[in-house]
């Protein structure tokens, strides 16, 4: 029989502003084993740990319950306290009379009936605990960042520097990401490649960080500390340790129509191609989609100029293996597709354009130059129209997303204001629902467009865009003025909304991670563990976790690598003791739980059996690597005869609870 | 009719044993009456040509025995073709040893239900015999009753899902086909019941349950090395129930224990001795399993992964399972 004592925490008015805490610590004083209960102001408090510690000595306690917040909170803290009084760590339930209780509850009676009820669920429990000791394993010195935007980028270079070996994987040819394909950075419009360049050339040239360019993650197994990844390096046809970059065969390719994904299909480019002059790794890659050799047999223009020799058209898709300690997602953002937005007449006309476009269309290395040209004609639009939050805050979300996007109003003010420093001659119109911009600096720019640039900026949704001659007309209301506007424009611009790039949701398949509902990866806490996944060993680096700036997403790089450093820089880990264990004696051998296992942590052996006929049998039983347990109880549930079992959350311990609230 | 008759596998039995192929036979054996049939393991020829039967009534299945079957050498198990769909369901689930097994598919026409067949030819049934499309019952009273065949087949069999063996070593006869079942028609009506009309139904054949253990005790799925229900740890061993719900948790909870796993043989309502149509619960876990995750039927091969123990991006948010499922879900 457990001898446990009940500590009541009052947590300010937190708790005992709604829940009775006395009568709580009284009743509970009967529940069977309770040999000692009490109520305290801030259990957590050091005063309120030393008095746990005292009644552990005094009363000779063998289990706890604490009634308080969260375990999310102050579970570890409990079990400190019990290890310091000497007891094992696992001895100690909480019982969550917090968050679950005093703080959705008004009424006085209600919060105490309800708090004393979870008390006698977690007495139930502690009664039926018992020791449990963590393994340990051991930690693999190396990082995998998926993702070689900025953000993977920034990651990489922050564990690198602090001398952990780092891998990128990328899926494009060359890393980079988004920032590479903006023009000039808010609030401050310094040039993107300017200050991404010199990065990237330090991602590329670090001794610590090797970059997997134009590669997939098509398999993750193991656990924190010791991930095994598959990794796929896609044909690229060119032989990486030949490709000296120096372009030759992207001049002489005969293939010339390629849409250039780079300039988002505004030009075109080669079958055989380097994404932009500054890639990194600078290598080319044959798009076998359009490569007249690989789908004919007949060409080889660019092995015949190629110098070094690189060309290698059977080259294969290659799979390697490597073992990581941590792994971070940074798999970033698209802008969403104007396909459910046709009252734009984006499919209808050439010059109604994303933001994103537009960055290319006004970058020096872009299809016009740099120049302002419209796509239709290339001529000089003298009228633009930005339209806010295409597909952001979608009440509904039938089109669009419900979110907001973040980063339009800055870059919209950021484009609206460069094209009337370039070309004064240029009406630009920003329509509006909100403007948004806090951020340092931030609404001081957006001021400074309207003030000082004369940019017209109206509080209004545009209704529809109509191609009419070459003119694009433009209805739109002007709420404040409570008017309808129409405007023959030369250029519409959509702030298209940003969703996680297609590739996180399977990712996140692949690393068990959890997502929101927008396929935005989820935090482990909002606000306390930002850039961890609920996964152990999984980090969140940039948009991939929700949308943000480039400030931002360097900023979670940063934290995320430091995350990373802290983890890697332990030789052993502490496991959960928390794990799955067989009742040989009652297991099948049936392999449920082996098929429902997120983790590979189950195996089967066949074993000798003394049986109760007194016969010896071999039976196949299930065996738990409990280093690679994640204890989730995915196997206890699919076990037909109740075989599996959780330590720490037995099924009988469950129902101990259950009956105890059910009493 | 059985196209197979049994001086057939009497014959194919003895020449196993003769050969050394097998050492013993899983096979039904005559009890008192023609339709009092028992599973029994014959070890010779003469053994069988005693006691061996196979007509209209042998709706066992042997699958099962092969468990705890031990000795030395194969066993010979005649399997009909609902049969072969739980010897593969345990193969799967690595029940028993493949290589110890000997198994001979056999085509069947469909079994009796000797409690439809009492129903309509009253007390004093000595035996029955069939003649084409007809069964000759014998009765004390009546004299000889001629009744057509079709009509008092067992439910499952109206219904079978498949005459098309899908696992033996040897083939008896023809192999059919996978039938165009109607099986769902009656979990369709319980479907469309209200909830309170539903409860009553299941509150009605449930509460003549005697907790015999039958059902659990004949069922293919049902072959845990201990049972919960026999397990003191579990806290409801043996327990009789004390109230009317219950029964209902332990016929609920071996529906929820078998889900995804059964393969609908019908044994469970052919076993019960107060007639409870319990294959319906599991018919509706098959429904619901079909309507969620796509068709599956469980045994159809050796290796498959249930729906229920499988993982894919298109399975069903729970959710959604009710707007799928209808309002009666």
């Amino acid at each position: 029989m457990q001898r446990i004592g009940v500590f009541v925490c009052w947590c300010g008015t937190n708790i005992a502003g709604t829940v009775d805490v006395v009568k709580v610590a009284q009743t509970l004083a009967n529940e069977p084993g309770v040999v000692f209960s009490a109520d305290y102001q801030y259990m957590c408090s050091q005063a309120g740990q030393d008095m746990i510690k005292e009644a552990v000595k005094k009363h000779k306690l063998t289990g706890l319950v604490i009634c308080s917040c969260s375990p999310r909170m102050h579970e570890a803290t409990f079990r400190k306290t019990a290890a310091a009084a000497g007891l094992n760590p696992y001895m100690v339930e909480i019982a969550n009379i917090r968050e679950q209780c005093s703080w959705v509850h008004k009424e006085m009676p209600i919060g105490t009936e309800k708090a004393i009820i979870l008390g006698k669920a977690a007495v139930a429990k502690v009664n039926l605990n018992a020791p449990l000791t963590p393994g340990e394993s051991p930690v693999t010195k190396r990082a995998l960042v998926i993702g070689g935007g900025i953000a993977g980028i920034q990651t990489a270079l922050d564990i690198a520097d602090a001398g952990f070996p780092v891998d990128i994987v990328e899926k494009l040819p060359t890393i980079g990401g988004k920032m590479a394909q903006l023009d000039k950075t808010f609030p401050t419009l310094d040039c993107a490649a300017c200050i991404l360049t010199p990065k990237m050339v330090d991602a590329g040239q670090h001794e610590k960080i090797r970059i997997f360019s134009y590669s997939e993650v098509t398999d993750i197994g193991g656990f924190v500390g010791n991930f095994h990844v598959t990794i796929k390096k896609k044909a690229r046809y060119v032989r990486e340790d030949l490709c000296t970059g120096c372009g030759l065969c992207t001049e002489k390719c005969p293939q010339k129509k390629v849409p250039n994904e780079f300039n988002l299909g505004m030009d075109t480019r080669r079958a055989i191609y380097i994404p932009f002059a500054q890639a990194v790794p600078k290598i080319a890659a044959i798009d076998e989609d359009y490569c007249t050799m690989l789908k004919t047999g007949k060409c080889g223009v660019c092995a015949k100029v190629c110098t070094a020799g690189a060309i290698d058209y059977k080259q294969q898709d290659e799979y390697i293996t490597v073992d990581y300690g941590a792994i971070v997602a940074a798999t970033g953002y698209n802008p969403i597709s104007m396909d459910k937005f046709d009252e734009f007449a984006y499919s209808q006309s050439k010059d109604v354009i994303t933001s994103l476009e537009f960055e290319r269309l006004t970058n020096a290395a872009g299809p016009t130059a740099g120049k302002l040209l419209r796509p239709s004609d290339g001529k000089h639009p003298h009228t633009i129209v930005f339209v806010q939050c295409v597909g952001s805050r979608c009440s509904g979300a039938d089109k669009g997303k419900e979110y907001c996007s973040k980063i339009c109003c800055m870059y919209t003010a950021k484009h609206a204001m460069l094209t009337r420093d370039k070309y004064p001659d240029t009406d630009v119109y920003v329509f509006y629902i909100d403007v948004r911009t806090p951020g340092k600096n931030f609404d001081e720019f957006y001021r400074r467009a309207v003030e000082e640039y004369g940019v017209h900026y109206i509080k209004g949704m545009v209704g529809k865009v109509t191609p009419d001659g070459d003119k694009l007309v433009v209805q739109a209301s002007d709420l404040l003025a409570g008017k309808q506007m129409k405007i023959d424009a030369d250029l519409v611009v959509l702030a298209a909304a940003i969703e996680p790039d297609k590739s996180a949701r399977p990712l996140a398949t692949l690393l068990t991670a959890s997502m929101d509902t927008n396929d935005f990866f989820t935090e482990a806490h909002p606000k306390l563990r930002p850039v961890e996944s609920p996964t152990a060993g999984v980090f969140l680096s940039g948009t991939c976790q929700g949308p943000k700036d480039i400030p931002e997403t360097v900023s979670q790089a940063g934290a995320a690598a430091s995350k990373v450093i802290g983890l890697l820089a332990k030789d052993k880990l502490m496991g959960n003791p928390c794990v799955a264990h067989s009742d040989e004696m009652m297991c099948n051998g049936c392999s449920s739980c082996e098929k429902v296992c997120p983790y590979g942590a189950i195996t089967y052996a066949d074993k000798e059996y003394r049986m109760p006929d007194r016969t010896t049998k071999v039976r196949r039983v299930a065996v738990v690597n409990e280093a690679v347990c994640q204890g989730c109880g995915c196997c206890t549930v699919a076990c037909p005869s109740g075989a599996m079992d959780l330590k720490g959350f037995a099924s009988a311990q469950i129902m101990a609870e259950v009956d105890a609230i059910c009493k | 009719m059985q196209t197979v008759t049994k001086e057939m596998l009497i014959a194919k039995a003895a020449e196993l044993l003769d050969n050394g192929s097998v050492t013993r036979v899983f096979g039904w054996q005559k009890g008192e009456f023609d339709y009092d049939v028992t599973p029994a393991l014959f070890h010779s020829a003469a053994e069988m040509e005693k006691d061996f039967v196979w007509n209209d009534f042998c709706g066992a299945n042997f699958s099962k025995y092969l468990i705890k079957d031990k000795g030395e050498g194969k066993v010979l198990v005649f399997l009909k073709p609902c049969d072969t769909y739980s010897f593969n369901q345990l193969l799967t689930e690595h029940r028993f040893d493949r290589e110890k097994v000997y198994a001979v598919g056999i085509p069947c026409d469909g079994m009796a239900d000797i409690r439809l067949i009492k129903e309509e030819a009253g007390e004093g049934v000595t035996g029955v015999d069939t003649e084409g499309d007809e069964l000759v019952v014998h009765t004390l009273y009546d004299g000889d009753i001629r009744l057509n065949r079709g009509d008092f087949l067992a439910e499952r069999c109206k219904v079978c899902k498949s005459k098309k063996h899908v696992a033996y070593d040897e083939l008896m006869g023809d192999d059919g086909e996978i039938a165009d079942s109607a099986r769902f028609d009656e979990v369709a009506k319980l479907e469309a019941m209200s909830a309170d009309e539903r409860f009553a139904f299941w509150q009605n054949e449930l509460s003549r349950c005697i907790r015999c253990n039958a059902c659990r005790d004949v069922c293919p799925a049902c072959s845990c090395e201990k049972c919960v229900f026999g397990n003191p740890k579990s806290g409801v061993e043996n327990k009789a129930a004390s109230d009317s719900f219950e029964e209902k948790m332990f016929h609920i909870i071996r529906a929820f224990h078998v889900a995804g796993r059964c393969t609908d043989c019908g044994e469970c309502s052919r076993v019960c001795p107060q007639h409870i149509p319990l294959h319906l619960l599991n018919r509706k876990f098959i429904k619901d399993i079909d309507t969620f995750y796509g068709e599956y039927q469980a045994g159809a091969e050796v290796g498959s992964r249930a729906p229920l123990v499988d993982y894919t991006e298109g399975d069903i948010e729970p959710s959604k399972a009710v707007e799928r499922g209808g309002a009666n879900a």
